[in-house]
């Protein structure tokens, strides 16, 4: 008797669950993450509807409320309220827009700065690489935390100032990935044929080795968001960061760090916030790197 | 080699020179030094001032300033401590211990945590082992450290009342003083020993899909050495390189959790300097920081190139 296909696969299938075929899925993409990642982005941008109270504004009547669940919580505060009476719930949903504020701002410029300086360093080489990998040896040596606080307290805590930090504090991961990368790219024999073909260098770099390139600034810049994350909320937490009483994440659990003993839903929350956050970013970025660009899987 | 060497130690050099640079720079921008030494001698005449600026060097142009300020860091003078006018070294050197305690705490904790679970996540790829490992990872490296440590302390000292949260007395026995240890050691090795496990278990994985482990293991090579004669000896290049630099980076004082655990180390040094405009402490902390983490680069170079015969014979 011929054995077909059908025959050979037909236990399988019969074996296929609803169950499974969810499994599947959720083992094949990272569902999860990206479900919550959607969750901050709709919070971020209908804030002020998804919020049931102003972020800001202090009531008295209701401060340090605890969460619904607690015996004396009510549904008025459904995670509970701070020292000021401020609803914790609303102020997590405010404080999403600034996280992803700041990741998209910090993220595009922090990518196209980085980006455009290695894919130059990579293919011009010689004195131009020379200058471009010592200023980012020396850039990583110095002491980003302190020298952040040191011009914060010139400055003055703002957003502008924490974003420019951020910035700069991001850009070599970049040049360093994108360089190595282009160094190799560029002695293909695409590249040498583009060349004696007469295209001109910038058309040779915006249509041959961009989109080489393309796939590893992407995986970049998603593993480094859950990064700027951290690190604009470490800011805040010190002081240096958002200023207050804008309802970021880490200035949150600084000011609950004083309430810690009586009213730990201040700075517990928040704290989830960020940890939820940063974990599907991570794992976003490590499924996307596996699928585009597995060499850069020591990162 | 020796090649490559010197110029990552000429690279070292610049760096530092460039760091003092930028310090020294943004110290002088935080305020005029001379108000914030004399800030208790209200009765001084403008003439008193200047005698006293002069006396002080702060009537010359900043490039001179700055050259006399580097001549005599070199010689281990970092001037004195604006608020108790002490010796800006002998500051350095009280908080230096603290810091380095608990720097080596947490780096033998994340060691220990980290490497041997990355090699077991790559060899047991794909088993419980490496999702419990990976799932570690993924948390670990998505802590914000300042919130853990926060947690940690409602939960073990505020909730069970098991572990102390203030600063380590140094008067009582030495079993008491080790559980003032537990929760910053733990915090601080926490995201390390994370990304110390991701390390691992790629760079593992890396090699042991490469064509002498399947020599190896097709001359009947037992899985054991395989795994730890063949494979974790060539693994274990990024995360030892990493790992000098995860010790610089404790070692110029972990600020966060010196902060919030009140330990008295250069990380809350440098902060307090920060808040109340100490300038020299404040130049004086963040150059030994940057040495520091400069040096241990330089350490890690050199030990790449003893572990990575590629670079030793190119």
């Amino acid at each position: 008797m011929a054995t077909t296909e059908a025959d050979l696969f037909a236990g399988q299938e019969t074996s296929e669950t609803f169950g499974s075929k969810v499994w599947y899925v959720i083992r094949r993409w990272p569902v999860v993450p990206i479900f919550i990642l959607a969750v901050l982005l709709i919070a971020a941008i209908f804030a002020p509807t998804l919020a049931p109270h102003d972020p800001i504004k202090q009531n008295l009547r209701s401060r340090l409320a605890p969460p619904m669940w607690a015996e004396e919580g009510s549904s008025t505060n459904v995670l509970g309220a701070d020292h000021v009476g401020r609803d914790i719930l609303s102020r997590i949903i405010h404080g999403a827009r600034i996280s992803v504020t700041v990741v998209v701002i910090g993220l595009t410029a922090g990518t196209l700065l980085g980006s455009a300086i290695g894919i130059l360093s990579g293919y011009y080489g010689g004195i131009v690489d020379e200058i471009v990998m010592f200023v980012v040896v020396v850039w990583i040596g110095i002491p980003f935390l302190m020298i952040a606080l040191i011009v914060v307290s010139i400055t003055g805590p703002s957003f502008g100032v924490v974003m420019t930090l951020l910035i700069l504090n991001a850009w070599t991961g970049f040049v360093r990935n994108v360089r190595a990368e282009v160094l190799s790219l560029k002695e293909r024999d695409y590249v040498a044929l583009a060349r004696v073909a007469g295209a001109s260098t910038p058309r040779i770099i915006m249509k041959h080795i961009l989109p080489g390139v393309a796939n590893t600034i992407v995986v970049l810049a998603t593993l480094g968001s859950g990064t700027f994350i951290l690190t604009e909320a470490t800011l805040s937490f010190l002081g240096a960061g958002i200023p207050p009483p804008t309802p970021a994440w880490g200035v949150m659990i600084a000011e609950g760090n004083n309430y810690l003993v009586d009213s730990w839903w201040i700075p517990v929350f928040p704290g989830v916030a960020i940890l939820l956050v940063v974990m599907s970013l991570n794992f976003v970025g490590d499924w996307l790197r596996d699928r585009w660009d597995p060499r850069l899987r020591q990162l | 080699m020796r090649r490559f060497l010197v110029r990552r130690f000429l690279f070292i050099l610049l760096s530092a020179f460039t760091v003092t640079i930028v310090v020294f720079t943004l110290s002088r921008t935080m305020g005029d030094p001379l108000l914030l030494y004399a800030k208790e001698g209200y009765g001084r005449t403008p003439e008193q001032m200047d005698a006293l600026r002069e006396y002080l060097g702060l009537n010359r142009p900043l490039v001179v300033q700055y050259f006399m300020w580097l001549g005599n860091a070199l010689t281990g003078d970092l001037g004195n401590s604006l608020v108790d006018r002490r010796p800006v070294t002998r500051l350095i050197l009280e908080r230096a211990p603290a810091t380095i305690q608990l720097a080596i705490a947490g780096w033998a904790l994340a060691t220990v945590i980290g490497i041997p679970l990355g090699v077991l996540s790559s060899v047991k790829r794909a088993s419980i082992w490496d999702y419990l490992g990976r799932t570690f990872a993924l948390f670990g490296q998505a802590t914000p450290a300042f919130w853990f440590g926060i947690v940690a302390i409602l939960i073990f000292s505020v909730m069970l009342g098991w572990l102390p949260t203030s600063t380590r007395p140094t008067d009582v026995p030495l079993t008491t003083q080790l559980k003032h240890f537990i929760l910053p050691t733990v915090v601080l090795a926490w995201g390390p020993a994370a990304g110390y496990l991701r390390l691992t278990r790629s760079a593992m994985l890396e090699v042991l899909d490469s064509e002498y482990i399947k020599l190896a293991r097709a001359k009947g090579v037992t899985s054991w050495a395989v795994i730890w004669k063949h494979a974790f000896k060539n693994a274990l290049i990024p995360p030892v390189t990493v790992s000098v630099l995860l010790l610089a980076g404790y070692l110029n004082g972990a600020t966060v959790v010196e902060l919030i655990f009140a330990w008295p180390g250069l990380g809350r040094l440098a902060l307090d300097s920060l808040y109340n405009n100490d300038f020299p402490l404040l130049t004086g902390s963040v150059l030994m920081i940057t040495l520091l983490y400069l040096i241990a680069y330089f350490i890690s170079d050199i030990i790449y190139v003893i572990l990575d015969p590629r670079i030793r014979l190119n």
